[in-house]
């Protein structure tokens, strides 16, 4: 664990990002989505209400699904977190994204890094959803786009493919 | 009967992949915001707290003297030049010269090193206002009383329509049923998951704009006209776009303050809309207000139709006068009739400015028809199918208004829908609080006449093919904003040369790399960007054969190419590698290159606003919804939708039916639960997205979405709408369901559990009473 420490009106912060580690100085309002985006250039994570109203900026910290503009950067200290572009591994795209291409679940694409990230989320804890698990689970991640309808689709087909 | 059917695709036809999807899913794909010029600085626009106010003085020097600030700006520090979309109407300026016209009116603006300082600045200009009286009501707006918004639109009126086709009281005169209802819309908005964008750089006279942006030609001329510069000397690259629905067609203070901006401080500027500014932006749909008489005869057959319509247009004119237009134009569309009367006023009010939203205009009416419809067939005792079956428009026929259609499927779409809904074992049979209703749309596939008087073709576009022949750019001006464009673009670029869809590089949207499009809205690029794109890959194929010919010693006529391959037809053995004929055409003769473009035929009547609605081709389209209606409550819950279109040729079926989804999940929204309200200051209540509810993954019904053999003439390889059209019957279809389900009209959108519970309570009230 890594202590905040005050240096003037800034607060240094500890933090993972998609395995990697860095130290950043921020203000004690800082979003954990300004952090990502504006200093450390993770622009996958997308900012559409600033209100956690819309699910855009959703990441993962230690595993579990946040809207990042609700999470202050200070709060990330020490913690873990996965951007949209930690998935892909070695070249490799995750199941998840791969099944978003395969079902034209993609349009604007704007939401759809966070989409992608509450449904790791909800596999990561729950393997084997049901159509209205997957519902709950994006309930959160407003798109306007597609209606839902082949987003709640390739979440299953990742889901199936664990067999 | 139809080609698509007949001739076997390569590549259209098949859902390939989204050309874009790899990098929208990893997040590489860069959005405006995303992006970070060297030097920028950060942008923000202070806003009008008033409805209607005076701008007596504005003190900026405390926030000049902010460390970090670099310039601040008000009306008096740029040009006063109007500007507007609809060019009869140009009504809005950069920064607020005199009045303010609604809350979050743009009154002065900073440009900061960071966001923080930028908000800090625009905290420390002193506005002093004179408050005036705002018109709030757009069915008072008109009134003697009421202040005058604009010097030069006397009561407030920004557009006037009175249409009158055939004898509509004669019509009216001569039915065996004649209904009179009145209708009333909502404020929707499009609520783009991405906010307006735009970063600007000012550098040896030239402006330079990456936006957010549905038309780079519009934005172009626009912000041309109104700094007095040369088109040549403003270039608009479209970045990726987080969704348009209408809302992105004409430049925002994103591209016109950054601009401003960006020329006074010699740096590059950044402008990022929060989502309150949105709203305050708004140009989302018109309510509108509809006294609708249509008479029919006795066996259902529509005789006569008169709409009445105030709509409220808000602040500023921005695309409204076609709006306006579109709200009557579109009624003839679908049903024949002969005789039609469209008096429509579109008001302004201090309220934020209506324009285009997907389906332009177009789906209140059609809700206000729809429901009437089934009114009417109810007092006939006819089935609602039935009705519209007797109505339904024909192929190759014209609308009242000149409007001509050739391919037409809508009698087709209708009995599509009635089987795959179990219709007939549903209707009037289901349990008491569970119902089905049918709603109906058509839509047009591109304007047939820009927005501005121009002379240049509605699309363009260049082909080159590599050197090495192995990969094809398109370069093409149609915008993707997520709906698929730069995908289909490329496999019909593929299709027409005989290559693969893998092999298609695009550039696109870019006014100095890309050739000219007017952009997307309307439901435009499949057929005009299309018929461009056909072009260009026929001349390069046209070339390569050619080549071929000479390499192979054949006749051009017996060659043929797919998918790479170079053959001549009927002897296997004779063949070339597409890259090889590619490659030794660079050789010899230079760049391969191919171009095309598209314009519209002449189109429309002589009348006075005939042009609106003009299309080379129309969709068509029947949708059928089963709700279940909480009577205790009257929450409404849409349980299933079928929709059925008629849009001719599928370049991309996924895609295609991707949109059906989308536009209709828009059309439910708007339906049930969507509604900027106000104050009585005129100020918003809702501008976010926990209190202006658009529909969520909990939300949405099972959807069925389905198709009808057709074929276009007019479209490149017969292709025609699909982006708006589902929007349009949703509505109609839902109040249809909770009839049935209930016996309670429903008038007013959205139909939301207070209005139906209250409508419920009037039934019983009446029923005892």
């Amino acid at each position: 664990m890594v202590t905040v420490m005050k240096k003037g009106k800034l607060h240094v912060v500890n933090v993972t990002v998609n395995g990697r580690e860095h130290a950043a100085l921020v203000k004690a309002n800082a979003t954990l989505l300004d952090l990502l985006r504006e200093e450390l250039d993770y622009t996958g994570t997308k900012k559409g209400c600033e209100l956690g109203d819309c699910g855009a900026c959703t990441v993962l910290m230690d595993g579990k699904s946040v809207n990042s503009c609700l999470v202050l950067a200070v709060e990330a200290d020490g913690r873990s977190i996965t951007t949209i572009e930690g998935l892909e591994k070695d070249g490799k795209l995750d199941r998840l994204q791969e099944e978003f291409i395969n079902h034209t679940a993609v349009q604007c694409g704007y939401c759809t890094p966070g989409m992608i990230l509450s449904g790791k989320a909800l596999l990561a804890r729950n393997p084997h959803p049901t159509e209205r698990d997957v519902r709950e689970a994006i309930g959160g991640n407003i798109c306007r786009c597609t209606g839902y309808v082949r987003i709640v689709k390739a979440i299953l087909a990742a889901a199936e493919a664990n067999g | 009967m139809s080609q698509a059917i007949t001739k076997e695709f390569s590549v259209i036809g098949k859902s390939v992949p989204k050309i874009d999807a790899r990098e929208k899913v990893t997040g590489r794909a860069k959005y405006t915001g995303d992006l970070k010029v060297p030097g920028m600085l950060i942008g923000k626009i202070l806003r009008s707290p008033h409805a209607h106010a005076r701008i007596l003085n504005i003190d900026t020097s405390k926030a000049k003297q902010l460390q970090g600030v670099e310039a601040v700006i008000t009306g008096k520090d740029v040009p006063s030049t109007f500007y507007g979309i609809s060019p009869a109407r140009y009504d809005e300026t950069i920064l607020a010269i005199e009045k303010v016209l609604q809350v979050g009116d743009k009154v002065a603006a900073v440009a900061a090193v960071d966001e923080e300082t930028a908000v800090k600045a625009l905290n420390l200009i002193e506005v002093e206002y004179e408050v005036l009286p705002a018109v709030l009501d757009p069915l008072r707006a008109m009134d003697e009383e009421q202040p005058q918004i604009h010097p030069q639109y006397e009561r407030n009126i920004s557009v006037e329509i009175h249409q009158n086709f055939g004898d509509v009281e004669k019509a009216l005169r001569e039915s065996h049923v004649v209904r009179t209802d009145y209708f009333h819309g909502n404020r929707a908005t499009h609520v783009p998951m991405e906010p307006h964008a735009a970063i600007s750089k000012w550098e040896n006279g030239k402006l330079t704009i990456w936006s957010s942006t549905q038309s780079p030609h519009y934005f172009q001329y626009h912000i041309a006209r109104v700094f007095g510069l040369k088109m040549g000397d403003v270039r608009v690259i479209k970045t990726f776009v987080g969704g348009g629905f209408g809302g992105k067609l004409e430049p925002s203070a994103a591209e016109y303050v950054g601009a401003a901006l960006a020329m006074k401080t010699g740096r590059p500027v950044r402008i990022v809309f929060d989502r309150k500014e949105v709203f305050f932006h708004n140009r989302g749909r018109h309510a509108q207000h509809i006294e609708l008489t249509t008479g029919v005869s006795k066996e259902g057959k529509i005789l006569g139709v008169h709409g009445k319509y105030i709509i409220d247009g808000g602040s500023y004119t921005s695309l409204g006068i076609a709006s306006a237009y579109y709200a009557g134009a579109m009624l003839p569309l679908i049903y024949e009739f002969d005789h039609f009367k469209f008096d429509c006023f579109r008001v302004h009010t201090n309220l934020p400015s209506c324009a285009a939203q997907r389906g332009h205009g177009v789906p209140q009416p059609r809700f206000a028809f729809e429901s009437q419809l089934d009114m009417i067939a109810k007092d006939l005792g006819m089935d609602p199918i039935a009705i519209r079956k007797v109505n339904a428009r024909r192929p190759n026929t014209t609308t009242l208004n000149d409007l001509k259609v050739n391919s037409c499927e809508f009698t087709a779409c209708l009995d599509k829908a009635k089987e795959i809904s179990g219709w007939a074992t549903k209707k009037g049979k289901l349990p008491t609080g569970q119902g089905i209703g049918i709603g109906c749309g058509g839509f047009l596939t591109g304007a047939g006449y820009p927005i501005y008087r121009t002379r240049l073709p509605h699309a363009s576009a260049v082909i080159k093919v590599s050197e090495q022949g192995d990969t094809v750019t398109l370069y093409i001006g149609a915008v993707d904003i997520g709906q698929g464009s730069d995908t289909i673009l490329a496999q019909m670029a593929a299709e027409a040369i005989g290559i693969n869809y893998e092999d298609v590089r695009i550039m696109s949207a870019d006014t100095e790399t890309t050739p000219h499009d007017f952009g997307a809205y309307a439901s435009r690029q499949t057929l005009m960007s299309g018929h461009a794109v056909k072009e260009a890959g026929d001349e390069i194929r046209r070339q390569i054969l050619e080549l071929a010919a000479e390499m192979l010693e054949a006749n051009v006529a017996d060659i043929d190419i797919d998918r790479r391959v170079v053959f001549v037809k009927g002897s296997p053995d004779k063949m070339l590698a597409f890259e090889n004929v590619a490659n030794e055409f660079f050789i010899r003769k230079g760049p391969l290159v191919g171009k095309g473009s598209y314009t519209p035929p002449k189109l429309g009547g002589k009348f006075k606003g005939a042009a609106v609605g003009t299309s080379p081709a129309y969709s068509f389209a029947a949708q059928i919804s089963q709700v279940e209606v909480d009577e205790e409550t009257g929450q409404v819950m849409v349980t299933d939708v079928w929709d059925v279109h008629d849009c001719g040729t599928v370049i991309n079926p996924s895609l295609l039916h991707a949109q059906v989804e989308g536009a209709l999940f828009m059309g439910m929204g708007e339906a049930m639960y969507e509604q900027v309200v106000f104050d009585d200051k005129g100020k918003p209540l809702n501008a976010n997205l926990a209190e202006y509810r658009v529909p969520t993954a909990l939300d949405v019904p099972h959807v069925t979405s389905e198709l009808v053999d057709s074929y276009e003439p007019a479209g490149p390889w017969g292709v025609k709408e699909v982006g708006e059209g589902a929007t349009l019957p949703t509505m109609g279809c839902y109040a249809n369901a909770i009839y049935d389900a209930i016996g309670v009209r429903m008038y007013d959108l959205p139909l939301t559990p207070e209005k139906v519970w209250k409508a419920i309570q009037g039934r019983k009230k009446a029923t005892r009473g």
